[in-house]
């Protein structure tokens, strides 16, 4: 594939109460952004076990975006705080992984910021072009040989 | 009645799993009364052509310890499987990959080279690897090929019932061969031990506050933990909440946190990045700063949360 035609897939995971809504304001004030994000509600960005972030990258996502309410803004007060803390353990994991931490991405989108919304999936999307695909399962199918 | 027969096998193992039978102590003597062992390398000389001359259905229930990393092992595991209509996966290593499942954090070249070339006690000028045919005095010497990734038992063969632990404890070996010797065993794929997490049988789950905030990872190798507190509540990575139980708490009685040997709890497909996501969740941190310099103090959070099951979480392995 020609490297400029290669359009990454992003898994998106989005906290109902802010980031979801940021992400329909975008919609429905018609502003423009890349095609490249699959958008997955959440009841909250702390709803996210990191297994479904294990599982996109496994199964041929090129990259995730986690994103919440901002800090102190948390429908359910604590929640946000504990994504922060896990993404940043989790940057440290998934580069023993051999994963560029570009790939994974947190913002705080609040109900108000479609613009903001569109902006980060623009910058995801052009950076994921810029770092290539990740193509676990065929990298995965090479590292394991066949039996 | 002819006594049921029954094999053990090694893989990619310490032998810890073997040592693990032989702790039934008096109690073996019991389990020999009951079957006859058709097959136990460590122990008994048999040959692979007595193994083929089984007829299908002769020898119950294999035994097969040691994650899968040698062609060699792949052929045995696979003769194994055709010969006997029940085969547990004995172990942490047969079960999720194990220690030597860790190797999938590195790549193949970079594992022999480390072994047959850098390694300070070896002398290799040449920098000769091992090869599948060698030449010696006229002979063709073979040895098994050495795979490019680590696998769990269930990634070569299908795997009847899990028994888990590094190694499994006595009591459940004894619990799940009397469940096969009385033919009351739960549902096919099933792990034979308890359900609930470690940290529901732990003696000093009473020391657990109710919060728990982690300012700094701390680790055995540098510091003693409190003999009777919560090691999480002091810092110390403790695997116990999504770790199952059933395997004594010899590591917490000897103030040795959980490691995670037993695998993650049920339903529950990747146990360390479950284990990631509630441990994380309880660093003291409310800004971005302050949790990177937390989770920095952790050294090294792949082999923390992967330590036993590497080879059978999602990712499976590094990029390379």
């Amino acid at each position: 594939m020609a490297e400029n035609s290669f359009e990454p897939k992003i898994m998106g995971f989005l906290c109902q109460w802010c980031s979801y809504t940021g992400a329909d304001l975008a919609g429905t004030s018609r502003m423009q952004y890349p095609p490249n994000i699959c958008v997955t509600r959440v009841m909250c960005s702390g709803r996210v076990d990191l297994t479904f972030v294990a599982d996109a990258l496994a199964d041929g996502a090129d990259g995730v975006l986690i994103a919440g309410c901002h800090p102190g803004d948390c429908h359910y007060s604590e929640g946000n705080f504990r994504t922060m803390r896990r993404y940043s353990m989790l940057l440290n994991l998934l580069d023993q992984f051999g994963v560029e931490k570009e790939r994974v991405r947190l913002e705080w989108i609040s109900a108000s910021e479609g613009e903001k919304f569109a902006k980060v999936v623009t910058e995801m999307a052009e950076s994921l072009k810029t770092l290539g695909p990740l193509n676990w399962k065929e990298r995965s199918a090479n590292y394991c040989g066949a039996l | 009645m002819a006594k049921p027969k029954v094999a053990f096998y090694w893989c990619a193992s310490c032998g810890g799993c073997e040592e693990a039978v032989v702790d039934l102590h008096e109690t073996i003597l019991k389990v020999v009364e009951a079957v006859d062992i058709a097959l136990w390398p460590v122990a008994l000389d048999f040959k692979r052509k007595d193994v083929e001359s089984w007829k299908p259905g002769e020898v119950a229930v294999a035994f097969i310890n040691g994650a899968v990393r040698t062609s060699e092992q792949v052929e045995w595991v696979k003769l194994l499987r055709q010969k006997c209509p029940l085969v547990v996966a004995f172990g942490s290593c047969a079960h999720l990959g194990g220690i030597p499942g860790l190797s999938n954090s590195t790549t193949r070249e970079a594992s022999l080279a480390n072994k047959y070339v850098n390694s300070p006690s070896v002398d290799n000028p040449d920098g000769t690897l091992p090869q599948l045919e060698s030449k010696v005095d006229g002979y063709t010497e073979k040895l098994p090929e050495f795979l490019s990734c680590v696998r769990s038992l269930d990634q070569v063969i299908e795997v009847d019932y899990y028994l888990p632990g590094c190694p499994p404890v006595p009591e459940l070996i004894l619990k799940a061969v009397t469940a096969i010797l009385e033919n009351k065993l739960p549902a096919k794929g099933s792990v034979l031990a308890p359900e609930k997490s470690l940290c529901d049988e732990c003696p000093r789950k009473e020391s657990k506050p109710e919060t728990i905030e982690i300012d700094e990872f701390r680790r055995v190798a540098t510091s003693t933990p409190d003999p009777e507190k919560c090691f999480l509540a002091e810092g110390y990575v403790c695997m116990g909440p999504a770790t199952r139980s059933g395997c004594g708490e010899r590591c917490i009685s000897a103030n040795m946190p959980c490691r995670g040997c037993f695998g993650p709890a049920p339903e529950v497909r990747d146990g360390g990045m479950k284990m990631l996501s509630a441990l994380a969740s309880l660093l003291h941190a409310k800004e971005e700063a302050v949790a990177d310099r937390i989770t920095g103090t952790m050294v090294d959070p792949l082999g923390t949360f992967y330590r036993f099951s590497l080879p059978a979480s999602i990712l499976k392995h590094k990029l390379s």
